[in-house]
């Protein structure tokens, strides 16, 4: 067992640390949300010219080649960061898509054009009342000749605002919450009959809601079975939610090294607050805290790409679990041992938690990954 | 980054469960699943039966009888060991006194003590603790005072976890009172039928007679018994209670309580329908499941460095963790196994009731759950306390 980086992940790590510790200060990152796309479309375009939005597509693809471990070192440097820019809805799930079920004509059309930086995707799945559950599917689908029409609303479509093309679930037989008759489709958000309304989420990055009306897709569009998309949908989900874990690392322990770092220099009663008990027992905890969840991040790596459908989801259940309750943990103590100035705009620790904090209630909660994962089995039902 | 076993190391993952299978005997195995406490004929036994086959001190340096394995393997023995479950051998010996005598004890030491420890014909029992030195170990007060070629020793240890058994006990005393607390301290090997030691036992809030006070009168020790150099005791204390970097987190006493806990959940009924099927429940097993997974994967961690940079025997940091987190799963997993007896958790049954002749409705397994429960809370206390390795994170890790 090896938990090193390879010289080359090592290097990846370092160069893209290296990027954004010069571009992504506090201040750089207000005046970035204050643009109108509420991110930097320069530091997009030095990601792609790393390379990193090529970077988990096969090489035969036009792609890079990189797996999971590549996209967690990717995700835990943008997360220490705060990094507002759409990677994670572009690469990691619409990149998912195209990786997990993209055609190969699909993928020659599209895979260069994410890779070259110049093509933005999302996925729109919530609905009203849909909460955790991707069977909740009430957007129909309704085959129209060769292609399909689709109409119906999807919320909180991350990065939706910007989106060239939006993943959609969508309906295509049965009621609404079975898990059978879902297809996936591929909307051009320039398309007839698409609206979106764009707003900021409490983290400071974008979302949208979406609405479609009688929008009109050809076969094309169609990403594998469409009477049968979940399978695909869920596989996608679970590596995103292995790659929002590697993000929660970052978020952690950059709250947690503010915060050690501010216990060794605020005063009190004439001596640094870090010469507390109280308050060293509490940064402990979330040094446990992060550690734990580091271990479950990998364990959850490791199994991103498992063909085994249960196995991976009982592992995601995990770690999304985890990193839900560790990150509140993390997140509340950074607050609560700054003090006042932990609650300011101002300062990063505050924000910080509030990415945090959004991270937990995207892809399933920590209580509803905790009784998914109960449903399911337990994690140590097999021989283990 | 590769987190798959080996196929060297699935193979011997085997052949370590096909051993224990074939060679521990059915009734001490019936004991550890049942959560019985152990005699020391149990004990006996079975450090024989691993001895005998080269196992009995897998970590130790071979030339001392050691197998050599590097630290995943020894991680997996002792996980399978776990598991099995199988008694672990008797850690006073082999984990605490045995590597202080093979690094820092003399020739005829070694050639004295080593391979009784590997065999059990010694049992050790610890002496570090006093009434008056808990987490403040290194203020302890039993006093050794040289005379010709003896120490004569006065004094009084505590908690000595199954001292009853002992044959000796290595202790901590005072030998300059002179020197600043850590400085003045010797560590002393002491034959427990010396005239002056004198054994009480202390029963624990869960009836178990498992520790005890030694008190120790004009105990005369010979000066050969003193392990390294007088006023040094304070690193060997040091070293050993930093040794344990692969076992403290009991990852595989965790998983065999956690099966347990489902094998049982499934046979008591709750609502006209097995516990196990009872969501509320399920989600507590889950949370301790996530929990442990975490740890395994630190565990696997610390295991993994050690066995990339050589296992160096310093203490590192992490290895608070594993105390930490591996205490609270413990805990956790001895109170949800005592959830599951539900009403059943009450009845104080000790030892069998001869004078029943009617079958019992208390189901068999159900009186020693909520006794492992209480006596499972010493696990955040000992080795020092939960509080005492967050005071160890917070300097050693974090810099406060």
């Amino acid at each position: 067992m090896d938990f090193d980086l390879s010289e080359e992940q090592s290097m990846l790590r370092d160069s893209l640390d290296r990027l954004l510790a010069d571009t992504y200060g506090f201040e750089d990152r207000k005046g970035f949300m204050a643009t109108p796309e509420g991110w930097s479309t320069d530091i997009w375009r030095q990601l792609a010219e790393m390379g990193l939005m090529a970077l988990p597509f096969a090489e035969a693809d036009g792609g890079i080649g990189g797996g999971p471990v590549e996209t967690m070192i990717v995700m835990e440097s943008l997360g220490k960061a705060l990094a507002l820019e759409p990677y994670f809805a572009t690469v990691v799930l619409g990149g998912g898509f195209l990786r997990l079920g993209g055609s190969a004509a699909q993928k020659a059309d599209l895979v260069p054009q994410v890779a070259d930086g110049s093509l933005r995707l999302a996925f729109a799945h919530t609905e009203r009342h849909s909460r955790f559950d991707l069977a909740h599917v009430a957007t129909t689908a309704t085959r129209d000749g060769d292609g399909w029409v689709l109409s119906g609303s999807k919320s909180v479509v991350q990065h939706g605002d910007c989106a060239d093309r939006i993943f959609v679930t969508a309906r295509t037989s049965g009621g609404t919450t079975d898990e059978n008759g879902i297809g996936i489709f591929l909307v051009d958000t320039g398309a007839e009959g698409v609206s979106r309304r764009g707003y900021a989420t409490q983290d400071g990055l974008r979302a949208a809601e979406l609405t479609l009306d009688k929008v009109r897709v050809p076969a094309g569009a169609v990403f594998g079975d469409p009477e049968n998309g979940l399978p695909l949908a869920r596989r996608v989900v679970d590596q995103a939610i292995a790659a929002l874990a590697a993000e929660s690392l970052g978020v952690m322990g950059a709250m947690h090294a503010l915060t050690v770092d501010y216990m060794k220099v605020r005063k009190q009663f004439g001596v640094p607050i870090g010469s507390f008990q109280v308050l060293q027992h509490k940064a402990v905890d979330m040094y446990v805290a992060i550690e734990q969840a580091r271990s479950i991040t990998l364990y959850a790596t490791m199994m991103a790409d498992s063909e085994d459908d249960a196995e991976r989801a009982r592992a995601m259940h995990a770690a999304k679990a985890e990193i839900g309750r560790g990150g509140r943990v993390v997140g509340e103590n950074a607050i609560q041992i700054h003090g006042g100035v932990g609650m300011t705009m101002e300062y990063a620790v505050g924000h910080y938690f509030k990415r945090m904090t959004m991270i937990d209630v995207a892809f399933g909660n920590a209580d509803h990954h905790l009784r998914e994962l109960a449903r399911a089995g337990g994690l140590f039902s097999a021989a283990a | 980054m590769d987190l798959r076993f080996t196929d060297e190391e699935n193979a011997f993952r085997e052949e370590v469960r096909s051993f224990f299978r074939d060679n521990l005997p059915d009734d001490i195995r019936a004991k550890m699943i049942d959560g019985e406490h152990l005699d020391k004929p149990d004990f006996v036994r079975w450090t024989k039966i691993l001895n005998a086959h080269g196992w009995g001190v897998p970590h130790w340096p071979e030339e001392h009888g050691g197998t050599g394995w590097g630290p995943m393997k020894q991680y997996i023995f002792l996980e399978e060991l776990q598991k099995y479950p199988a008694p672990q051998p008797l850690a006073f010996g082999v984990n605490m006194v045995g590597p202080v005598i093979y690094t820092f004890g003399n020739q005829a030491q070694k050639q004295r003590f080593l391979p009784a420890i590997a065999n059990l014909d010694d049992w050790w029992c610890q002496g570090f603790s006093e009434p008056g030195s808990g987490s403040d170990l290194a203020s302890l007060k039993t006093r050794a005072v040289r005379d010709g070629d003896h120490y004569v020793v006065n004094g009084q240890k505590t908690w000595t976890t199954l001292a009853q058994y002992a044959d000796w006990i290595f202790c901590l005393v005072r030998t300059d009172t002179a020197a600043k607390k850590q400085e003045g301290i010797s560590f002393l090997l002491i034959d427990m039928k010396t005239p002056g030691i004198e054994v009480r036992p202390i029963v624990t809030i869960d009836g178990g007679r498992e520790i005890n006070e030694v008190f120790l009168t004009d105990v005369r020790v010979p000066v050969e018994n003193l392990v390294g150099e007088e006023n040094k005791g304070w690193d060997y204390a040091k070293f050993l209670l930093g040794n344990e970097r692969t076992n403290i987190a009991r990852i595989g006493v965790s998983k065999q309580r956690v099966a347990r806990i489902r094998e049982l959940a499934a046979l008591e009924m709750a609502g006209g329908r097995p516990l196990i099927e009872d969501e509320r429940f399920r989600e507590k097993l889950a949370t301790i499941e996530i929990d442990l997974k975490a740890l395994e994967m630190t565990q696997l961690r610390v295991v993994a460095a050690d066995a990339k940079r050589g296992n160096t025997g310093k203490p590192d940091p992490a290895s608070s963790i594993l105390k930490i987190k591996g205490s609270e799963i413990q805990q956790a997993t001895t109170h949800l196994l005592m959830e599951v007896m539900g009403p059943y958790a009450a009845p104080y049954l000790p030892e069998h009731d001869a004078r029943w002749n009617e079958p019992s409705e208390v189901p068999e397994y159900a009186p020693v759950a909520a006794p492992n429960y209480f006596n499972n809370r010493k696990v955040s206390i000992y080795g020092g306390s939960n509080e005492i390795q967050k005071n160890i994170i917070a300097k050693a890790v974090l810099g406060l």
